[in-house]
């Protein structure tokens, strides 16, 4: 073996699929070996769960009750009021989880030895998306499981199903996007969970535990001007089997999601593309 | 890719290269010029902060210079930067190594990267733990490794895609006695089967043992350039020790040049 005989490898950009396909091997694999992180993802909204529905459920059910949940009451009320919340939360908090393996990835090494390898310049970040995005996904049925064993009823049909299934993956891959770039951002691994968790505010400051028609002038307008109100309205409807979801609110989820989605991805590639100072 | 044998491995002329911040702009490198002939171990010798690792960021196609040209394996680094990366390997000072991976899967993840296929990679892989030593403890986790073992790890990462020219950053600092011979002799065996190698380190033992020639980087410029027999003998030296501190001293009064002062190799 000389260095004239050597034949070098494949070049870059030839086998991009490849490339993604063995970076999400690569995040299942740190997901299974570190499952700590993946377990905070379930653990957060399955707490939330039983403290809003065991605890607040009561008090707050009869003030969600009258348009949500007819008939329903208190506590079963608030059930169905809130587990759509939670899922978009259970997609937030997995947000955290890639923010803090793509800036552990950036401190190391590792990213850099990436960088100086013929292999497709997307491949790194978006197998990551595409890991985080399963997680997402694992962690929403977990998430959902638990509420029906408490006794929530959804009442979607196929369809609302499918669309839920669409809505949900659209909102992972944007806010798994949006947070490489927050993890990239961020100037250590131990502030790197830091910026995600405004995201997990924002659906408390949106339609995700109480009506937003009950909140005072300044906040109600932001509630309802934000993105996370239409996505869960969106959710909540469908799962509700789309009773009281109008087109225009589903098109304001769809478009907050491409667009969050959109922004952080192009953030998140100029970010990596950015010289980090040796 | 083979490279003629004529050709230098790398060829650098000219290079600049500044980090602006809001503190305003420090030159790094200011005008370096060094051929390394391809099949040969040039090492680049230089106290902290004298540019070391910058160069081999613009030669690994992390950094972009300002101005000047650069080639490795007979690629500019600026305009094919995939054709230069698909022939180099990079072990830079910060141990670049998927701790929660086994050494295994590391190495597989590599394979994988270098599309070298399931067979061939398997084999490859096999081929390397062996190389190291590292077989048993191929599928530990790397966070259990030791220093020197995460080290090996991290060359054998390096050398899965059978580089042409390796960038070495620093690769023995931390390293036990044991540890810097073994990785030594992985040096010479690669050197051996043809690979150029560029190597940097602030040990001055190391130069004299595995380098062909040394460039001694200072304030962003190579100041001295040699066999380390002809520099030992150009500053009638005993030691490279002695060449090393003669050529790097801070020099005296206003002229203090600030770029010797900032220790570039520790910011991170």
């Amino acid at each position: 073996m000389t260095a004239i005989t050597v034949t070098a490898p494949a070049r870059a950009g030839g086998k991009p699929l490849a490339d993604v396909r063995t970076m999400f091997r690569r995040n299942l694999l740190r997901a299974v070996r570190y499952p700590g992180l993946t377990l905070f993802v379930v653990v957060g909204p399955l707490v939330m769960l039983l403290l809003f529905v065991y605890i607040f459920g009561g008090a707050f059910g009869a003030g969600v009750a009258p348009g949500v949940a007819p008939g329903a009451e208190g506590r079963a009320a608030y059930l169905t009021y809130i587990t759509p919340s939670l899922l978009v939360l259970t997609v937030v908090g997995a947000g955290q989880s890639i923010a803090i393996s793509a800036a552990m990835d950036a401190a190391g090494g590792i990213m850099a030895r990436f960088k100086t390898m013929a292999i497709s310049p997307g491949s790194a970040l978006s197998g990551q998306v595409l890991g985080t995005v399963v997680q997402s996904i694992a962690a929403l049925v977990l998430v959902l499981g638990a509420a029906v064993a408490i006794g929530y009823r959804p009442q979607a049909d196929a369809v609302d199903w499918l669309a839920l299934l669409g809505v949900l993956l659209l909102l992972a891959v944007a806010i798994s996007w949006l947070c490489v770039a927050l993890g990239l951002n961020a100037r250590s691994v131990e502030t790197a969970s830091n910026a995600p968790l405004i995201l997990l505010l924002l659906p408390f400051l949106g339609s995700g535990f109480v009506p937003v028609e009950t909140m005072p002038g300044p906040v109600r307008w932001f509630a309802e001007h934000q993105p996370f109100t239409p996505i869960i309205d969106t959710v909540r409807g469908l799962l509700a089997g789309g009773v009281g979801l109008d087109g225009a609110t589903v098109a304001k989820a769809v478009v907050w999601c491409v667009l969050i989605g959109v922004a952080g991805y192009l953030w998140a590639r100029s970010l990596y593309r950015r010289e980090r100072r040796v | 890719m083979s490279i003629p044998a004529t050709r230098p491995a790398i060829e650098v002329a000219g290079l600049r290269k500044s980090y602006r911040s809001k503190a305003g702009s420090q030159v790094v490198l200011d005008g370096v010029d060094l051929v390394v002939p391809a099949g040969t171990v040039t090492a680049l010798l230089g106290p902290n902060g004298a540019g070391k690792t910058t160069a081999v960021g613009v030669l690994s196609t992390l950094l972009r210079a300002d101005e000047g040209t650069a080639r490795v394996a007979g690629h500019d680094v600026a305009r094919e930067a995939d054709a230069v990366r698909a022939s180099i390997g990079v072990t830079g000072q910060i141990t670049a190594v998927d701790d929660l991976l086994s050494g295994a899967e590391n190495l597989r993840l590599m394979a994988d990267l270098h599309h070298l296929g399931r067979a061939a990679g398997r084999q490859r892989v096999a081929e390397l733990l062996e190389r190291f030593g590292l077989t048993d403890a191929a599928d530990k986790p790397v966070a259990t490794y030791s220093g020197g073992m995460k080290r090996k790890l991290d060359l054998a990462m390096t050398l899965v895609g059978t580089p042409s020219v390796v960038f070495l950053d620093e690769p023995t600092t931390g390293l036990d006695p044991r540890s810097r011979r073994t990785l030594w002799d992985e040096v010479r065996a690669l050197v051996a089967d043809g690979t150029t190698i560029l190597l940097t380190t602030q040990y001055l033992e190391e130069a004299d043992q595995l380098a062909d020639s040394v460039a001694v980087l200072h304030g962003g410029r190579i100041v001295a350039e040699g066999t380390p027999a002809e520099l030992k003998a150009v500053h009638a030296a005993g030691s490279l020790d002695d060449v090393f501190l003669a050529l790097t001293e801070p020099p005296a009064g206003p002229e203090t040049d600030p770029r010797t002062e900032t220790d570039e190799e520790t910011v991170r």
